[in-house]
């Protein structure tokens, strides 16, 4: 029986100490003027070094305030945060996202930041215009700006120089969802069979294809940031009534389903991959293989694109200009304080430190992202100028005037995102019209926000 | 069954027994019994996972029956086992069989079990590298072959046997290897008896093996019909239910409403359902196997 006993000894010392913890717990919750370490959270690795110099600086001007960094991949990111909201132990400061945001603020995760920013008079129109409003319901703030990014083409110089083509045939090109414009010309110049024949060579085989003119991106939710979104606001799409927080989705457009099914129609003719022969490795892996000409992507992925070890040469272009000119998704990045944080006052320091020059000029020099701050965006492009990157395309696409449109911002952005991304999938797999699908999701989207 | 009276020497063992089996007992109370009661009680409320769960009877059960993306992810799961299951016991069947009479090596024993040794989410990610449309070896294999390279994993037709293949690769050394065991229990004499009657390699296996390995099969059958059915890891790290759902697994899709639109009373729901599910599949499987007996008189 002594082993019985002690067992139980072992297992009333395990309850104490858990009861003792629990307790001290409480304690702290009368923040005091004592040292404080808060957590902050972020997802892009590449940006940690830059958020580690912010922090020594913070702490340096507030002794008593430490930051523990932590960082997770993306998915795991908000797998992470929904968890640990859930249990009530989320970071005290995460980094926060438009298509994340809205599901914490209806369920009162996030602390509304305004008194704060009005009692300390943060200076709102230093951000590139449109960002700071991106976090504003009901009056009511849930972050600080940190950083932006714009879209552009990205293309293969090799290809372009190969099929003769000048980088500034790509300045200005123009496109529309019915014929694809001089834009599905080059394509189809770009895309080159076996044999070597192009798209537009009546010898052209389309069942085999070497490189293909465009990579589309197929995956790509309700948004279509990375390809199908630009191209329908340049035809004169938008996602809702009014966005952020609109209670009406569009897409039922015909707009919209004219850009799917454009999509689809260079799918047939063989200049983009069929969505069942498509790499599931990104687009990137595909144009590093060199078996793609162009593509859209992110100011994000810009370093990944000029990397020295890259094997393919990249340059960047402005993304077409449709029927209603270009359009460019903008996306920005807020600082979010957790709504349960036991040190509200020392969240807000760091919160604000975070969207302060000091700390974006610092996250400038390391040109990886463009900070929200425009003096500091600006330091930004310098930095990638002087590192041999020309990646001005992205900065003037989001200064130009109406050039730029924000993704959909409501409730449910999850459900949603599933319901329209089959909708158009099932279209490039020949299940449906573009029409049909989308009407149909539009009402069961319309249907998840009532 | 022994059901004499038990002499008082041997309920000083049975206290020792449950001694034993405290620690398990403890574990099982805390991982298994504690969270099942709780997801119960959830299956029965309105809970976001970021508010506290409001009670709202069995609203979630009558959603839960006229919704079809649940019964969709019912019948994707169950084609995903029928196909998973049918061919990893099929081909595990015959490698045990070749293992039990042709070689006894250790070698090769421990090299089928290679495949069940990697963690399922690196199986998944090794697969979708080699199956890849552009950039994989075994298209590239394919097309050098003549044939048309396919992406396996986004293809309607092709990703749900893709998976399942994936998960047989994976599974089908570790059954084996259980059957091998099996088989060995089987007496060397029938075998001589078989040998002296006449009786050809096939026609042992069918008359001899077969039935005498029915008990160990029909426990075999049963437990990886039910990891099975928990297939998830390699869904998630493939093709995330896709393409348009014809991967989405029960699993998965409970994954997807509780942590990815808040929906945890509703998931716990179909948790439920989905316990009622295969406990009634494992009833009928075991009494029509009769795994209790043996054969083997």
């Amino acid at each position: 029986m002594r082993v019985f006993r002690l067992g139980a000894t072992a297992l009333t010392i395990v309850m104490v100490s858990a009861t003792l913890t629990a307790c001290a717990g409480n304690e702290e919750e009368t923040s005091g003027p004592g040292p404080v370490t808060l957590t902050y959270a972020l997802w892009a690795d590449n940006q940690l070094p830059a958020y580690k110099q912010c922090a020594d600086a913070f702490t340096r001007k507030n002794p008593n305030i430490a930051i523990n960094i932590t960082q997770a991949a993306w998915d795991q990111y908000w797998q992470n945060l929904t968890t640990q909201i859930a249990s009530g132990e989320a970071p005290d400061v995460f980094t926060d996202h438009v298509a994340y945001y809205p599901q914490f603020v209806v369920r009162n995760q996030i602390l509304d930041i305004q008194p704060y920013v009005e009692r300390d008079k943060v200076d709102l129109a230093q951000y590139q215009s449109g960002l700071a409003d991106l976090w504003m319901r009901d009056g009511k703030r849930y972050g600080l700006p940190k950083d932006w990014d714009t879209m552009a083409i990205v293309y293969n110089q090799d290809i372009l120089s190969k099929a003769k083509v000048k980088p500034a045939e790509l300045q200005d090109i123009s496109w529309n969802p019915e014929d694809g414009g001089d834009f599905e010309k080059l394509i189809a110049r770009l895309t080159l069979d076996e044999q070597g024949h192009n798209g537009l060579d009546p010898a052209f085989d389309k069942s085999k294809i070497k490189v293909y003119g465009f990579l589309p991106e197929m995956n790509d939710g309700a948004h279509g940031q990375n390809g199908w979104g630009n191209f329908a606001h340049s035809a004169g799409f938008s996602y809702l009534d009014k966005n952020p927080w609109g209670s009406h989705y569009n897409y039922d457009d015909p707009r919209l389903a004219a850009t799917v099914d454009w999509y689809g129609r260079l799918v047939d003719k063989g200049y983009a991959p069929k969505f069942d022969k498509q790499s599931t490795l990104g687009r990137d892996a595909v144009m590093e293989a060199g078996k793609g000409a162009m593509t859209i992507t992110g100011s994000w992925m810009v370093t990944v694109y000029t990397d020295q070890k890259a094997k393919q040469k990249y340059a960047f272009a402005p993304l077409p200009v449709g029927p209603q000119g270009r359009k460019s998704a903008i996306n920005g990045l807020s600082d979010a304080i957790y709504a349960g944080t036991e040190h509200k006052n020392e969240a807000w320091q760091w919160v604000k430190f975070l969207a302060s020059t000091e700390c974006q000029d610092l996250v400038a020099q390391n040109a990886v992202v463009f900070p929200a701050i425009k003096t500091s965006s600006d330091k930004a492009l310098a930095a990638h100028q002087a590192a041999g990157r020309d990646v001005h395309v992205f900065v003037d696409e989001a200064k130009a005037a109406n050039g730029t449109f924000i993704l959909p911002m409501t409730d449910k952005a999850n459900e949603i995102g599933e319901i329209v991304q089959n909708a158009m999938q099932s279209v490039w797999l020949d299940q449906t019209d573009a029409k049909t699908a989308l009407s149909a999701a539009n009402k069961q989207v319309n249907g998840l926000l009532s | 069954m022994d059901s004499r009276p038990r002499p008082p020497a041997q309920r000083g063992a049975a206290r020792a027994a449950w001694l034993f089996l405290l620690p398990v007992l403890v574990g099982f109370g805390l991982f298994y019994l504690y969270p099942a009661a709780r997801g119960l009680w959830w299956s029965f409320t309105d809970y976001s996972l970021l508010a506290e769960p409001e009670f709202t009877g069995t609203q979630n059960y009558a959603e839960l029956v006229g919704d079809a993306q649940f019964w969709n992810a019912l019948k994707v799961t169950a084609l995903y086992v029928v196909l998973n299951i049918g061919s990893q016991t099929l081909l595990a069947l015959v490698l045990a069989a070749l293992m039990h009479r042709l070689t006894r090596s250790v070698m090769v024993r421990a090299m089928l079990l290679v495949p069940w040794l990697v963690p399922n989410v690196t199986v998944g990610l090794l697969w979708l590298w080699l199956l890849d449309a552009d950039l994989g070896f075994v298209n590239h294999l394919i097309s050098s072959l003549g044939g048309e390279s396919t992406a396996y994993f986004a293809s309607p037709t092709w990703a749900l046997p893709t998976v399942a293949l994936v998960n047989t690769w994976a599974y089908t050394g570790y059954t084996a290897l259980l059957l091998y065991a099996g088989m060995l229990q089987t007496p060397g004499y029938l075998y001589e008896s078989a040998a002296i009657d006449g009786a050809g390699e096939t026609r042992t296996f069918f008359t001899v093996t077969l039935p005498l390995l029915r008990p160990v099969l029909a426990l075999v059958l049963v437990t990886s019909m039910i990891g099975s059915f928990q297939i998830f890891d390699t869904v998630a790290v493939t093709t995330e239910g896709g393409p348009v759902n014809v991967t989405k697994v029960i699993y998965f899709y409970i994954y997807q409403k509780a942590f990815h639109q808040f929906e945890m009373g509703y998931a716990a729901a179909a948790g439920v359902a989905l316990v009622a599910i295969l406990g009634a599949l494992v009833y009928v499987q075991l009494r029509l196997l009769k795994a209790s007996s043996s054969d083997l008189g």
